[in-house]
């Protein structure tokens, strides 16, 4: 493995796609030389309609620019494909071999007479003979040849002009599994917070797919909004408003854009944050003087207060078990990250390394935490591993704040400054891979990334 | 000796028309200049007094005109240049009976909701000052903006000093 050289290409990958603009691009700027290489083989497209039609998009290209956005795979260029299989009797495992790499996806989109698409694709590894995915091929239905047994992912869906993309990213996420064991999270969602002063109700707040594709404004706003947050079951979304003058928590309903305030107190309310069953919340308030923890029980709208400490206490995040919360607090005299029991309130430290520590969010497995981590000045993203105690800052930008880390734990969301401009930028958990997210229009800030969609 | 009878006679005629004409105005200027001395004193003292009481007015007013308080990075402790300002601003919350909204924000560095809450902080810092000068709790409201609301949205020193603040306001 390669840790010592690191491939500094910025690589501006194109979002002009057919139908879509994308409201943030994605500009890789650290990338990793020891990179799978990949190959992804343009489909097919076959028309069963009279009309002879395009496909809104190049469902291969999705699969190649999710597969490079992860900063594990290095797609190879088209000009360099020794050939242009779409069915598996025509691939030829030597040429591929001898290109070298890990995997060949190749497939065909044919359009159906009522104008959807049927997509089928395979995964096959040149090198493996072992047939993967055997289970999915039901004896005798497949033609027994010796590319066949190197089939590690062979899938046929219909998709819609509407989930094309969606449908792709479903594809990007069974081929990176198939390859590294690791579950995909291509289809996944981002929330963030725009903010374009020029605009009469400057704040916004976006959904956009991972990739920065299909932005849906959900909410728009002449005062600031903050801190959102998806509900585990991704219908959802809970964050800070200032709409009626001072901060207050609302929940809004994604499909149907229904709205509820769910917390009002006297002082301010913020810091939402959903329990891993999806029953709880708990919030930061300071309505009794100065800001704690309360869990709210949402059906009933009950509070329980779980802090009682003169101090800031703020930015909860659950353990993925639910059963315990860390949060910031600065009771020690600067912030540092704190962990609560809700069996019993116990309350320990859990950062000891740095004066000022915040903004923590548990990795998906729980076995450690990443945050906001001061040093010299400079506010980076650090990820401290729970069992050791040990501490790796994961970036240089020195303006870092909002983390959010991928349903996968494999790529860390955050919001910093770069070029006099307020962009999100992502790294990978490892701190290898990294690139940069800024908005087409205004400054983008706070982002949340979805559990898994379903 | 005629000669000498008639010079007589004119003479205390001139001295009696004298004496007559010259006791009364003798009379009056004293009276007057009295008068006009304390009246030109009273106006003078008055002057003054106006004069001091219109630069006290300008004063305040200056002080007053000075609603947003500016703080140190990562604290919410109010600097002594600016005690003088919040007691203008607490007697004149009194005075006027008008509820004061305390605005608390802090500079974007460090994470939104933990700057949340030290903007808070900031304008509880506010409201207890003026409490000391008289102001009843009553009439304080204090919201904090955190980062959010920058009065200057640049990523500089310079620009973070400037969001670095508690204002004012009245309703």
């Amino acid at each position: 493995m390669n840790y010592i050289f690191k491939t500094l290409a910025i690589i501006s990958i194109s979002l002009m796609a057919l139908a879509s603009k994308a409201e943030i691009q994605i500009y890789i700027t650290e990338g990793r030389s020891d990179a799978r290489p990949i190959a992804i083989v343009p489909f097919k497209f076959e028309s069963e309609s009279a009309v002879q039609g395009q496909p809104p998009f190049d469902f291969a290209k999705i699969i190649a620019d999710d597969l490079r956005r992860s900063g594990k795979f290095n797609p190879t260029e088209i000009s360099k494909l020794p050939q242009h299989p779409y069915s598996i009797d025509q691939v030829n495992l030597e040429q591929w071999r001898e290109l070298g790499v890990d995997g060949v996806v190749y497939g065909t989109v044919s359009q159906t007479a009522s104008g959807n698409y049927m997509v089928s694709y395979d995964l096959i590894d040149p090198f493996n003979d072992k047939a993967i995915f055997s289970a999915d091929i039901e004896e005798g239905s497949y033609p027994l040849i010796p590319s066949s047994s190197h089939l590690m992912v062979l899938k046929t869906k219909v998709v819609d002009n509407d989930n094309f993309r969606w449908g792709a990213h479903i594809a990007a996420d069974e081929i990176y599994e198939a390859l590294t064991g690791e579950r995909g999270a291509f289809a996944t969602q981002i929330a963030y917070v725009e903010v374009n002063r020029n605009d009469p109700r400057p704040y916004q707040l976006f959904v956009a797919d991972s990739d920065g594709f299909n932005a849906k404004r959900i909410f728009a706003s002449r005062s600031p909004i903050m801190s959102p947050t998806w509900s585990p079951d991704s219908s959802q979304l809970s964050y800070v408003t200032f709409e009626n003058g001072r901060s207050e928590i609302v929940i809004q309903d994604i499909a149907s854009g229904q709205r509820e305030i769910v917390a009002s107190y006297k002082g301010f309310n913020s810091a939402p944050a959903w329990s891993p069953d999806g029953s709880k919340m708990v919030v930061v308030l300071s309505k009794d003087g100065n800001p704690e923890l309360y869990l709210l029980e949402l059906a009933t709208k009950q509070l329980q207060r779980l802090t009682r400490h003169y101090a800031i206490d703020t930015e909860p995040s659950w353990a993925p078990d639910g059963k315990s919360l860390i949060f910031t607090s600065d009771r020690g005299g600067r912030p540092q990250i704190y962990r609560i029991r809700l069996a019993d309130k116990k309350v320990d430290r859990v950062t000891f390394e740095g004066i000022h520590n915040a903004g923590a969010e548990f990795t998906p497995d729980g076995k450690s935490i990443v945050m906001v981590h001061q040093a010299n000045g400079s506010y980076h993203i650090a990820a401290q591993d729970l069992a050791t105690g040990q501490l790796t800052v994961l970036t240089k930008t020195t303006l870092d704040e909002s983390l959010s880390i991928a349903p996968n734990g494999s790529m860390i969301i955050f919001s910093t400054v770069d070029g006099g401009q307020k962009v999100l930028s992502a790294v990978s958990m490892d701190g290898r891979f990294k690139a940069r997210l800024p908005a087409t229009v205004g400054e983008v800030k706070a982002p949340a990334w979805s559990p898994f969609i379903l | 000796m005629k000669r000498s009878v008639q010079l007589l006679l004119a003479l205390t005629a001139a001295l009696t028309l004298a004496a007559c004409s010259t006791t009364k105005p003798e009379e009056e200027q004293v009276d007057t200049s009295a008068q006009d001395a304390a009246a030109q004193a009273e106006a003078e003292a008055l002057a003054r007094q106006r004069a001091a009481e219109e630069a006290e007015r300008q004063r305040i007013a200056a002080l007053l005109d000075n609603n947003v308080i500016y703080f140190d990075f990562d604290d919410d402790s109010i600097r002594s240049e600016y005690v003088e300002v919040l007691e203008a601003h607490a007697k004149y919350a009194q005075n006027s009976g008008k509820s004061v909204t305390l605005e608390g924000h802090a500079d974007e560095r460090g994470t939104p909701e933990y700057n949340l809450a030290l903007g808070e902080r900031r304008a509880k810092s506010v409201a207890q000052l003026m409490r000391t000068y008289g102001v009843s709790d009553s009439n304080i409201d204090v919201i904090s903006f955190g980062e959010e609301s920058p009065a200057n949205p640049g990523h500089t020193e310079a620009a973070w000093q400037e969001n670095r603040r508690v204002e004012i306001k009245y309703q």
